[in-house]
């Protein structure tokens, strides 16, 4: 048995990067190509998203920098283009980049905030259901369940349509974040809650469970502090893969008008504004942001794909 | 050599390439199998058993592979031909039994089509004279009314008859050689008597010889002509059944047959050996057993033996080198077993300490409410403990045991609260502890129940590290530094044999023997008096389970502790009990000292299930045939439970239950105890 220093006292982080990099599931994932080209596509996305001012060539907010005389110029290397704007400009004259880059940003914060309170909402409802079971459990599935039959889409439109109603005409700007998210959210807590259920039925006949109740410890005890950490690993999966349909459900509100406000665009906003000059030729104002679009939802499924094959034992 | 072996398997080597490095499971393999013999393999698990037999039927599963060596089969090479002559060999020359008779069958055929289907594969029959065959193999391995059930499918077949009819298609071709791996093991005892007899049988009517795998030594003593001692990829020693059971020569395996608990003999302490078979990693240079070896010297370390003939038996280890290197220096080993006297048997009567009374628990199994109305049925309850009385005096071990589906474990949750019992009482050390309530009011009182489970995979919490796992049952009060809390959990592992250094780690990279013990340091985490056995020892392979029972002995003596120990196996229970009571259907039959039970079993079903235990001391003995096999708690038979399967039964029996009546010190429910119709007991 080798010998291991107190935990607490000495934390050999070289130690920790060498058994990350050595574990399976960083070996799986070297192995994969194209989960490593996704993962760095993603991290790209991420970190412009996180650095967006810094990153993104012009800011298209600061009125005084966009020039309406730069408006609808092709990307930089079509005849007319401007080596200013790599991708072109839009009708008011702002770079088709930098919008691109500054939409990302708001379409990857709202999809994490929604799958973060989405991933609670469900996992706290999932545990309830699998550990307590009995009624609960059969409301709390019930309303899932005629939940799932909408398309998450629809659920996500009324309950914006919902909230946007009881708030009153005049709720822009930040509470149009707050609707969405919550929208997304509450869209996306089924698959969460139905999957811990599962599992949560499936860990608490065992033993360890057993053995906790023995010990006289109670019920939200064992439910968090023993189920929990059991049931992350299908949560984890769950959690990249709605994170690129939060996104692509965000982008579709924002197309349709009732997403983020039109100040703050978002990749969804910008193809609707683009879609307007699709048929006058100035095609590079919508296609952009959309290929931009894709290529985020992609590569995060394909995180998603990997993931859920590398942790489900079965398929290893 | 007048006549080639059956099967000859020479220098085996197989392997597992890994991202890690090729992992050597099978390392330099010799053996062989002549016609119509049963070779016994045993080993503990990890021992390469299965891979052997895997690899001569051709299935190893990917990425395993034979990577060296040959394995001839009727003087023809097999390991090196193409899968689809390998096909026409398995099967038809080579046959296999499998563990597990729920998943060796395929549940959307009958057992008649996977029958025919099989012949018709071999043999050259039309499908009225394969039909016509099937039938005549049903009836050989004894499933009544073959004619009518040949068209059942394999769920309306109880576990030991599928295994009968996984039998009856390893058969089907008359293949010269049956690979059964483990055939018996996920059976009940009764009904493993019952496939070990069939077996057995069968093999020497159609002349086929079998290689027995299996981690059971009272198996492979009962069955084998010859036995090969297999430990961490190697054959370590190879001879006659009785050669190895009476008179084995490696230390290895002195050491496995003197930690195996036998009926026959009473012993204070099992032989242990400490440690446990290396990883598959990580195993030792040299000799693979030197490290956990008594004898080792020098030489073990760094040289490996292989096989070389001491008396009638061949025995990888230095031991029996040639005389130059003066083995009489060294000391031969033999089975060091303290017998004498039993701890605490016919002790004084001690204070009584946990008392249950008419204890019941039903389960309501009924499908829902609007199924059972338009399906018009009724409830379905099951009865898994049905009016049982059970009483434990302080410091005594009362062993519990029953075939599955009897209710021990349900026993085991019911009286440490976590079911709340439909009936009965419940009372600790004059406290009562019936309802949910009363447990809940003497919350300090309940505390001192623990206990400990059976899978050690399941009973730790993965995410956890072992020092929270252990101080999970100490109480809240104590968790405090002034309290001594890391002190006491680190003292808790100490008292387990492990070190306070394990409590970070996870229980993963411990072995099932480790978490077993970690295991048991939370339950003593509690500072209980009172322990819940609940087949604490049936997922360990028997040295490591010898190690387990040698420390519940221990923390017997040092802490004073009383247990309720649950198991299926008669052989543990006798080794470890003060008094026994068995289980049959949610009723205790019998129970009493153990000493008198074993010697002097009452109830017919006692006697049934001791006459089917297979025991290293039955070595080459005929066994009683045992028929039926347990009915289902949902509807038991009316009168006595066990009526259907006793030879004793009348009409009495079939309609009134019997109740529990004490002779000579054994309290027994039985209709023909009473009435003086059951004939004695053969004794010796």
């Amino acid at each position: 048995m080798s010998q291991s220093a107190p935990i607490a006292d000495s934390l050999d982080t070289a130690g920790l990067a060498r058994r990350a990099w050595n574990s399976d599931l960083a070996y799986s994932f070297r192995r994969s190509k194209v989960t490593v080209v996704a993962g760095v596509i993603t991290l790209i996305y991420m970190l412009s998203a996180l650095f967006a001012p810094w990153v993104a060539p012009h800011d298209p907010y600061d009125l005084a920098s966009v020039s309406i005389m730069d408006s609808f110029l092709p990307p930089a290397w079509i005849e007319g283009g401007d080596s200013r704007f790599l991708l072109g400009t839009d009708n008011v004259g702002r770079d088709v980049l930098s919008t691109i880059i500054h939409g990302s940003r708001i379409s990857l914060g709202v999809g994490f905030a929604s799958v973060f309170i989405a991933a609670s909402l469900g996992v706290t409802l999932g545990l309830i259901s699998g550990y307590v079971g009995g009624r609960l459990d059969a409301v709390i599935m019930r309303i899932a369940e005629v939940q799932l039959s909408f398309p998450d889409i629809l659920i996500a439109l009324l309950i914006d349509g919902v909230i946007r109603s009881i708030l009153g005409p005049g709720a822009h700007g930040n509470i149009a974040f707050v609707v969405v998210i919550a929208a997304i959210s509450l869209a996306y807590w089924v698959q969460f809650a139905r999957t811990v259920r599962a599992t949560t039925m499936v860990e608490k006949g065992k033993d360890y469970v057993q053995a906790a109740r023995v010990a006289g410890k109670g019920t939200f005890y064992i439910m968090f502090k023993h189920l929990l950490p059991n049931v992350m690993g299908p949560v984890l999966v769950i959690a990249t893969i709605s994170l690129a349909l939060a996104i692509v459900t965000e982008a579709t509100l924002s197309f349709l008008g009732v997403g983020v406000p039109p100040t703050q665009p978002s990749l969804g906003t910008l193809i609707r504004v683009g879609n307007d000059f699709l048929f006058s030729g100035e095609w590079w104002i919508t296609l952009f942001p959309g290929v931009a679009l894709a290529i985020m939802g992609l590569s995060v499924n394909l995180l998603g794909d990997w993931l859920r094959d590398a942790l489900n034992p079965k398929l290893r | 050599m007048a006549k080639p072996p059956l099967l000859e398997v020479k220098n085996l080597r197989v392997e597992f390439p890994t991202r890690h490095g090729t992992l050597v499971a099978i390392d330099d393999l010799s053996l062989h199998i002549d016609p119509g013999e049963v070779l016994g393999v045993v080993g503990e698990s990890g021992a390469g058993k299965s891979l052997t037999g895997a690899a001569i039927i051709g299935l190893l599963e990917p990425p395993g592979r034979i990577a060296g060596g040959e394995i001839l089969f009727g003087g023809r090479r097999i390991d090196k031909l193409p899968d689809a002559e390998m096909r026409r060999i398995r099967g038809r020359h080579i046959g296999a039994i499998f563990q597990d008779p729920l998943t060796s069958l395929n549940p959307l055929h009958t057992v008649g089509r996977q029958i025919t289907d099989t012949i018709a594969a071999h043999l050259p029959l039309t499908p009225r004279q394969a039909r016509a065959r099937a039938l005549e193999l049903l009836g050989e391995v004894g499933i009544p009314a073959a004619a009518e059930r040949i068209d059942h499918y394999p769920h309306q077949f109880s576990g030991g008859m599928r295994q009968r009819v996984v039998i009856a298609l390893a058969l089907c071709a008359d293949p010269k050689l049956i690979i059964a791996d483990e055939p018996t093991t996920a059976l009940d005892v009764s009904i493993q008597a019952q496939i070990i007899v069939l077996l057995k049988r069968l093999c020497s009517q159609h002349g086929s010889a079998i290689m027995l795998i299996t981690h059971d030594m009272g198996v492979i003593a009962e069955t084998a002509d010859r036995v090969a001692v297999m430990y961490a990829g190697r054959i370590g020693e190879v001879g006659p059944v009785s050669e190895i059971i009476h008179k084995a020569r490696l230390p290895y395996t002195i050491g496995l047959m003197g930690s195996i608990p036998s009926i026959g003999e009473e012993v204070e302490r099992l032989v242990q050996i400490d440690g446990s078979m290396p990883r598959l990693n990580e195993t030792p240079p040299g000799c693979r057993y030197h490290p956990r070896c008594p004898n080792a010297f020098e030489r073990c370390r760094t040289e490996r033996p292989d096989l070389m003939p001491a008396g009638p038996s061949r025995v990888a280890c230095w031991l029996y080198d040639s005389p130059a290197e003066a083995p009489a220096a060294r000391p031969i080993p033999a089975a060091a077993r303290a017998t004498g006297g039993h701890r605490a048997r016919g002790a004084a009567a001690a204070a009584t300490l946990i008392e249950a009374k008419g204890l019941k628990q039903y389960f309501d199994v009924s499908p829902p409410l609007l199924t059972r109305i338009l399906e018009r049925t009724g409830r379905r309850i099951v009865r898994a403990v049905d009016g049982l009385d059970i009483s434990i005096a302080h410091g005594e071990t009362f062993g519990l045991v029953g075939e599955s589906g009897c209710g021990k474990s349900t026993v085991a949750r019911t009286v440490v609260g976590l079911f709340d019992a439909t009936a009965g009482t419940i009372d600790y050390d004059g406290v009562s502890l019936s309802t949910r309530e009363e447990r809940a009011r003497n919350r300090s009182v309940q505390q001192k129940m623990q206990m400990i489970f059976q899978d050690p995979q399941a009973s730790l919490n993965p995410r956890w590290r072992v020092f929270d796992i252990v101080a999970e049952s100490i109480p809240e009060a104590r968790r405090t530094k002034a309290g001594g809390f890391k002190e006491r959990v680190g003292e808790l592992l100490r008292q387990v044999g492990m070190s306070p250094l394990d409590g970070d780690k996870y229980p993963h990279e411990f072995s099932g023997g480790q978490r077993q013990r970690i295991s048991i340091a939370r339950a003593l985490g509690g500072e209980p008096e009172f322990l819940v056995c609940d087949e604490p020892t049936s997922a360990l392979d028997v040295s490591v389970q010898a190690q387990i029972l040698n420390l519940m002995v221990d923390l017997q003596r040092n802490l004073g502790l009383t247990y309720l120990f649950i198991s299926h196996d008669l052989a543990v229970v006798h080794h470890i009990s003060t008094k026994v009571g068995v289980m049959y259907l949610g009723r205790i039959v019998e129970w009493a000292e153990t000493r008198r039970l074993f010697t002097r079993p009452l109830h017919p079903y006692t006697r049934m299930l001791l006459d089917a235990v297979p025991d290293i001391s039955k070595t080459g003995t005929q066994r009683a045939q045992v028929e039926g096999e347990v009915p289902s708690p949902i509807d038991p038979p009316g009168g006595c439970h066990f009526h259907p399967r006793c030879p004793f039964a009348n009409a009495r029996c079939r309609g009134e239950s019997p109740e529990n009546i004490m002779v000579e010190g054994t309290s027994v429910a039985c209709h023909a105890v009473q009435e003086g119709r059951l004939p004695a007991w053969k004794t010796g």
